[in-house]
């Protein structure tokens, strides 16, 4: 069966910092991919290279591939990119609070999306479609005449998810969608975005620093640090069996059930963008380093299910 | 409930009062504005002329209400010629590339150097003296203090998620200006205006003292004020009276641009 998306060495550079180094990803249809990471890793900046929208000194190079689109995604000019993006592949936006324009109506804006591609035409079809929409994501068909600053924050994601799904897209990105929303409001957020992509049979990347969220939500994972995917699996194995010493380093900071009074930490902090070490680009956090890791590791296993570490956790420490 | 502007109020009070002159202008003033009546030349005010007569003898009072419309006529066109050109600059400037963007903005630069009054003279000396050549040229030259407004409110809404959240639906450049990032940078085209509107008002005056504004007959302030010059120690109340004029325009249009800006921006709403 073909993938949804092809992501082939995708590298981001800005003027000669490395952002984000040979990322390979693939999407299956209808299949629940997280990508997670600390800030700085790079996750943002890959989504926003898949969509051509990289700030104007940024650039993407390496191949993207989308179902039912016949080119390359990356260096595609502006006119191609637009009939793509909002129609086979679209975004939800961390910050919902400035998500949507404040001086257009919900309604318009959910119709905007539609009209911008013709999926639906006449005033009527439209105006129920956007209806349908809201309805799925649990608003009130009123909502349509309010203005965003008359909206929760929580209410705005919803509206902004009816949005990204008005074309039913192939696939849905999700860059941290739940971050800035209290924990109530990030369950049901998370729940009508999950059935959102069921229904539709769209697949989903989803992107997020919280690994309670990506178990619920996904089905195969895909670790990202310092610009680099060092580990990837179904969800149950690395959450369960991590082989990466950084996935086992944010697994074990994550554990709140630890007898152990105090947090565990990963110890350091992310280096600054573009000054990742040569190598391995944990090495200078990790306990289990050795010069070996100085060069860069291979990756171990398939695309969809490997790591790239010298000293993988399960086995004996070279 | 939120508390009054005052310098909205006030500024707002003086506007309408100026709209409200020149619209009753058109269909009452205590004289006719150009009838000559050489017997009660230089009258002082009295009850009859509450604001007394010039050397032609013609009523000031009327002369002034009629003189509003040709300064808020003036100030209209202007102000609409500098915002039909520089409003789509500023957005242009703000979206394209930086090359294009430098393009737009040094010619603006270039623009803002020249004199504003000296570019109005030059309209007049080549095309005639006339109100729409004043009109057009103070348009022209208040073009570049809007672009320079609306290209960075332009590009502040650039930045904004909104934006970035329509070019990932598909939208295309233009539309994004026309229905995300003009809609949001109204409140600067107002501001701005009310601003812009308060020169337009000085400079009209100014050409029409010059004699390259109005031509006479048709009543302005400018041109009250130059015929006033040879009176002005035998009968001040001539200048006194479409000066006062001038300026209380001039200040109420600039009240109603800072009460404006202190209303549409938030960061400035805590402090009072």
């Amino acid at each position: 069966m073909n993938d949804v998306l092809t992501v082939r060495g995708l590298n981001v550079t800005v003027r000669d910092k490395a952002l984000v180094s040979d990322v390979d990803l693939t999407v299956g249809p209808g299949e629940r991919v997280g990508l997670i990471g600390e800030s700085g890793s790079g996750k943002s900046l890959t989504a926003l290279s898949l969509l051509g929208l990289l700030p104007e000194d940024v650039v993407a190079s390496g191949s993207v591939r989308l179902t039912g689109v016949d080119h390359e995604l990356i260096g595609a000019d502006e006119r191609r990119m637009s009939r793509v993006r909002g129609l086979q592949l679209s975004m939800v936006f961390q910050e919902p609070m400035t998500a949507l324009n404040p001086t257009m109506r919900i309604g318009d804006q959910i119709a905007e999306a539609m009209l911008i591609h013709h999926t639906r035409s006449g005033r009527g079809a439209v105006r129920a479609a956007a209806a349908e929409l809201l309805e799925r994501v649990q608003l009130p068909a009123q909502t349509s005449r309010a203005y965003p600053h008359q909206l929760s924050g929580g209410q705005r994601q919803r509206v902004v998810l009816a949005l990204a799904l008005a074309n039913d897209p192939a696939l849905l990105i999700c860059d941290e969608p739940t971050t800035a929303l209290d924990v109530t409001v990030q369950a049901l957020v998370l729940d009508l975005i999950v059935k959102g992509v069921v229904a539709r049979s769209s697949a989903l990347l989803f992107i997020t620093h919280d690994l309670a969220v990506v178990a619920t939500v996904c089905e195969r994972v895909l670790v990202m640090y310092g610009g680099r995917v060092v580990e990837s699996g179904p969800v149950g194995e690395v959450f369960t069996r991590p082989r990466h010493r950084y996935t086992e380093g944010l697994l074990a900071a994550s554990d709140l059930e630890t007898a152990d009074r105090r947090l565990t930490t990963i110890p350091g902090n992310v280096p600054p963008a573009g000054q990742f070490p040569s190598g391995c680009v944990f090495r200078t956090r990790c306990r289990h380093a050795t010069d070996v890791c100085a060069t860069t590791p291979a990756w171990f296993g398939t695309p969809a299910n490997g790591f790239a570490c010298h000293h993988p956790a399960g086995a004996a420490d070279a | 409930m939120r508390r009054l502007n005052p310098s909205l109020v006030v500024g707002g009070a003086i506007v309408g009062i100026i709209v409200v002159m020149a619209l009753v202008s058109f269909v009452w003033t205590p004289y006719d504005a150009t009838f000559v009546d050489p017997a009660i030349r230089l009258a002082k005010p009295s009850w009859q002329h509450w604001f007394g007569t010039d050397k032609f003898g013609r009523d000031v009072l009327s002369q002034i209400m009629v003189g509003s419309r040709t300064t808020l006529f003036v100030g209209v066109v202007a102000v609409g010629v500098a915002a039909v050109i520089g409003v789509p600059l500023g957005i242009l400037a703000a979206m394209t590339r930086r090359w294009a963007s430098e393009l737009v903005m040094r010619t603006n630069d270039l623009l803002l150097a020249f004199p504003a009054l000296l570019l109005a003279i030059m309209f007049g000396a080549v095309f005639g003296a006339s109100t729409l050549t004043a009109m057009v040229a103070i348009g022209i030259a208040s073009v570049p203090s809007f672009a320079r407004v609306i290209r960075s409110g332009a590009m502040q809404v650039m930045r904004t998620e909104y934006v970035l959240a329509a070019r990932a639906a598909g939208r295309r450049p233009w539309p994004i200006a026309v229905r995300h990032v003009l809609p949001n940078v109204t409140s600067l085209i107002t501001v701005q205006a009310s601003v812009s509107f308060a020169i337009a008002v000085l400079a009209e005056a100014a050409l029409s003292f010059l004699g390259y504004g109005t031509p006479p007959p048709t009543p302005s302030w400018g041109r009250m004020l130059q015929e006033s010059q040879e009176f002005l120690f035998s009968a001040p109340r001539l200048a006194i009276f479409p000066g006062v004029a001038i300026a209380i325009a001039v200040l109420g249009f600039n009240l109603l641009g800072d009460g404006l800006r202190d209303r549409f921006d938030p960061k400035l709403e805590d402090r009072r």
